[in-house]
């Protein structure tokens, strides 16, 4: 069996996100960016079912601008074997990712494709589901357990009441929860090493992909700041106040 | 268990301009050496602080085209001022009334983070092997006590040491020669100048806390490349420090503000100091209408050549702030970091080649630029002690009328951590609320940050003695590590009539002043694991 993981490179969890002046977009200057943290935990789920003897080869693809690659080396740094980073500059939209998605899988063949359940930067939880739908292939998302069987997995999934297990065939997607595991850390050698692995550069042009963007963005804003609170003396206020000035009784 | 080993020519500890040009100049003299280079940030930069206006000395000698080679070094200095401020009135000194430590016309404006993600750049086109987010956690040593190497923290430990899944162990790297580049109060350098007696004969050192902050300010206000100082108000006249104020590009500034660790009154809060610092009017109308970017700390060495130890040791090199050879009239410090890392290169290069003795790196760096900088410099600091008129006074004739040449040296006499006094002897201040658009109270500063430290591992602020913060510090001192320490990581909390002393360690952005300050050198810094502390960007 073969596993191909999608990991996408954002703005650090840690670090405050700032508005553009000019609110056509975030500030991604000077900023430290990283893995999205759930695609750590694809990864970490592949790896380890790697381990486990059940799979034989573990890809990372990733998409985006020439410093996205570093998210496909951290993967390889903690035992993916090789990465592909396919090249575009500009906003891609989930269903663009999706559909360079599926030119991959449909190039590499893999068994399962593992991403995070959804990106910290956009928050969309839209590409797992576009991809399974775009490779008419079953699904499973927000996995916060995956046992792997012959020739189905069973998932446990977070959802709102709780956890809810199913079985899905292979080949699917599954898009992993924070809950799945803990992701390793990269030692290292195992750093060393990765450098070393094959990573292959495709240019989105060459996909064939309609990438356009089918939302137009028409201004990005702060929330509003929250007014600060302030104290009643005793419920007789209190009620005054809901009624006079919030007016909600 | 034994941790895995790996051996190379030269380990460097620390990704700062000073081991960075270490790491350079090594593979510019000879490729073939292996050189690693360890930064405890998650990324190079991402724990540099710096003001900063550059010296481009020591770059133009490790990479004479930087230019060519798209270097963020741009914003040139175009314009200076100096300010005395007085409580409302502020007033103007001559430039040409400065002594040429504070000259700046040939300097450039630049954020030192990214100079040093640049630099690192650099490095590893030359195959120098970098690896962020690896703290050096220990010193390994050889049988006969000389430096072998060092070893990385362990990660994935619980915080009461107990192994996680995640568990990944520490390695050891060993070296020909090991660099220490760790920066001001490096926590390994310190216990090797401890251990090697590096200190002996020399002054105590003098550190200082700098603060800084991103402003993007409105174009009305903005002037790319002006370079402003402030002496003066709000600190009292026995209190060192001053503020920076850059203009750098895209209508950011870099707004800053030093003060000496040897401040005596254990009310004072430094924080406070520069928060109350900016409601100045003449610094509030250049931000009124702005907004803050980005904070943080980090302490800064003062003591110059009189608390210089002794820069090398069997098997190992002190480089940089780690030694501390930081320029303090100037508050510069990475051109001559930067020095001291090629001289220390082309010491590693002839022992490694030639078999020279270490001790050569420090004959060459006394007979360096950067020494003799070091040494005109060298009585200005303790000359403050008199007060700031004095001071100003002595460094006028010191300067401009005996360009540093004076034949004696003025001593500092006591460590930073000597000189509080007992809280109920000095006033206590009472610094103005904030008010969330010039000032702002620690909590917001610190979300600018970026800092954090994963859960669940052990807390990297050691006490030695627990009880004595509350036992001692807290009646003593009125625990000053609650004001010192810039993002509030020292809390003392009351239940039912009874202290509690109470560390936010996650906070910390390591800018090592607990460690400096504490009065009875109770609290250590030490690693915590790799990829903790802040995130700072162009700072
Ligand atoms: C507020 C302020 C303003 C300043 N303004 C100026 C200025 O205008 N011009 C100027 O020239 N200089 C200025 N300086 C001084 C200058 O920043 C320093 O002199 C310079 O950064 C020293 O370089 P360094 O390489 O010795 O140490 P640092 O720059 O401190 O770098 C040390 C690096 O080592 C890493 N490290 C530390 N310990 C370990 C460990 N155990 N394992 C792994 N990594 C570790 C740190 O994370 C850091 O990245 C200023 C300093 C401050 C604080
Ligand atoms: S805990 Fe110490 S090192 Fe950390 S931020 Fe506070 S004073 Fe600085």
């Amino acid at each position: 069996m073969k596993i191909l993981v999608a990991v996408k490179r954002v703005i650090d969890y840690n670090v405050q996100v700032r508005v553009k002046e000019d609110n056509s977009g975030v500030v991604t200057e000077n900023i430290k960016m990283s893995t999205n943290p759930p695609d750590d935990n694809a990864v970490e789920e592949a790896v380890k079912i790697k381990e486990s003897g059940k799979v034989k080869e573990v890809i990372a693809v990733t998409v985006g601008e020439e410093k996205a690659q570093e998210t496909v080396r951290k993967a390889l740094a903690v035992g993916v074997d090789r990465g592909i980073h396919v090249k575009s500059e500009g906003i891609l939209e989930p269903l663009a990712v999706s559909k360079i998605l599926q030119k991959i899988v449909e190039k590499e063949k893999p068994d399962l494709v593992f991403m995070g359940k959804q990106a910290i930067d956009d928050d969309c939880n839209q590409t797992g589901q576009m991809l399974a739908a775009l490779l008419n292939w079953p699904q499973a998302t927000f996995a916060s357990k995956i046992v792997v069987k012959d020739k189905s997995l069973e998932v446990t999934r977070e959802i709102d009441e709780g956890l809810e297990t199913i079985e899905v065939n292979i080949p699917s997607v599954i898009t992993c929860d924070l809950r799945l595991n803990e992701p390793r850390y990269a030692s290292l050698p195992n750093i060393m090493k990765a450098k070393k692995k094959p990573l292959e550069q495709i240019n989105v042009a060459d996909l064939g992909v309609d990438t356009k963007p089918r939302i137009e963005q028409i201004k990005v804003e702060e929330p509003p700041k929250r007014k600060s609170g302030i104290k009643v003396a005793n419920v007789a206020e209190l009620v005054q106040k809901l009624k006079n000035e919030a007016k909600v009784i | 268990m034994s941790k895995e080993v790996m051996e190379y020519d030269a380990v460097i500890v620390g990704g700062g301009p000073s081991g960075l040009a270490t790491a350079i100049k090594l593979k510019q003299l000879d490729s073939n050496l292996n050189i690693c280079l360890l930064e405890k940030g998650s990324e190079i930069g991402a724990h540099i602080l710096s003001g900063n206006v550059f010296e481009t000395k020591a770059l133009d000698e490790l990479i004479p085209n930087w230019k060519e080679l798209n270097s963020p070094v741009k914003t040139k200095v175009t314009k200076e001022k100096f300010l005395f401020l007085g409580r409302h009135k502020s007033l103007s000194w001559p430039t040409w009334l400065l002594p040429s430590v504070q000259k700046n016309h040939k300097n450039y404006i630049i954020s030192l983070a990214n100079l040093c993600r640049w630099l690192a750049e650099q490095a590893e086109k030359l195959g120098v092997e970098i690896f962020p987010g690896f703290p050096a956690s220990e010193i390994i040593y050889n049988q006969d006590g000389s430096v072998k190497g060092i070893a990385t923290q362990d990660m994935g430990v619980d915080k009461d040491g107990n192994k996680k899944d995640s568990y990944q162990p520490g390695m050891e790297l060993y070296a020909k020669v090991t660099v220490f580049a760790e920066g001001c109060r490096g926590h390994l350098g310190k216990q090797l100048i401890k251990k090697f007696n590096l200190d002996e004969g020399k002054n105590p050192q003098q550190y200082g806390i700098g603060f800084k902050e991103i402003w993007e300010i409105s174009e009305k206000n903005h002037q790319e490349g002006l370079v402003m100082h402030t002496a003066g108000w709000p600190l009292d006249n026995n209190t060192y420090g001053g503020s920076f104020v850059y203009h750098a590009e895209n209508k950011q500034i870099f707004l800053g503000y030093v003060i000496g660790l040897d401040y005596k009154n254990p009310h004072l809060s430094p924080f406070d100091e520069f928060q109350r610092f900016k409601t100045h009017p003449a610094i509030k109308k250049i931000i009124e209408g702005g907004k803050r970017i980005s904070y943080g700390a980090r302490a800064l060495i003062e003591g110059g050549i009189q608390s210089l130890p002794k820069m090398f040791m069997p098997g190992a090199l002190l480089v940089g702030c780690n030694a501390g050879t930081l320029n303090m009239p100037k508050i510069k410090g990475s051109h001559t970091a930067m020095k001291s890392g090629i001289i220390a290169a082309e010491t590693i290069n002839e022992h490694i080649k030639e078999n020279k003795d270490l001790s050569i790196y420090e004959e060459k760096f006394k007979r360096s630029w950067a020494y003799k900088e070091l040494y005109a410099a060298r009585n200005i600091k303790p000359s403050f002690g008199w007060g700031l008129i004095p001071g100003i006074i002595f460094t006028g004739i010191d300067q401009i009328l005996f360009r540093g040449k004076l034949p004696f040296t003025l001593k500092h006499k006591h460590a930073d951590h000597e000189t509080l006094k007992s809280a109920n002897k000095m006033p206590k201040i009472d610094y103005p609320k904030y008010d969330n658009i010039i000032t702002f109270d620690k909590t917001s500063s610190v979300y600018l940050t970026g800092t954090n430290h994963a859960e669940n591992q052990p807390v990297h602020l050691k006490l030695t003695n627990p009880n004595l913060p509350i036992d001692y510090t807290l009646d003593k001192f009125d625990e000053p590590a609650q004001r010192y320490c810039p993002v509030g990581v020292y809390e003392i909390q009351r239940e039912n009539n009874k202290a509690k002393f109470v560390i936010n360690s996650q906070n910390c952005i390591h800018c090592k002043t607990c460690d400096i300050k504490e009065p009875s050198q109770n609290i250590n810094w030490v690693t915590p694991e790799g990829g903790g502390g802040p995130k700072y960007g162009n700072m």
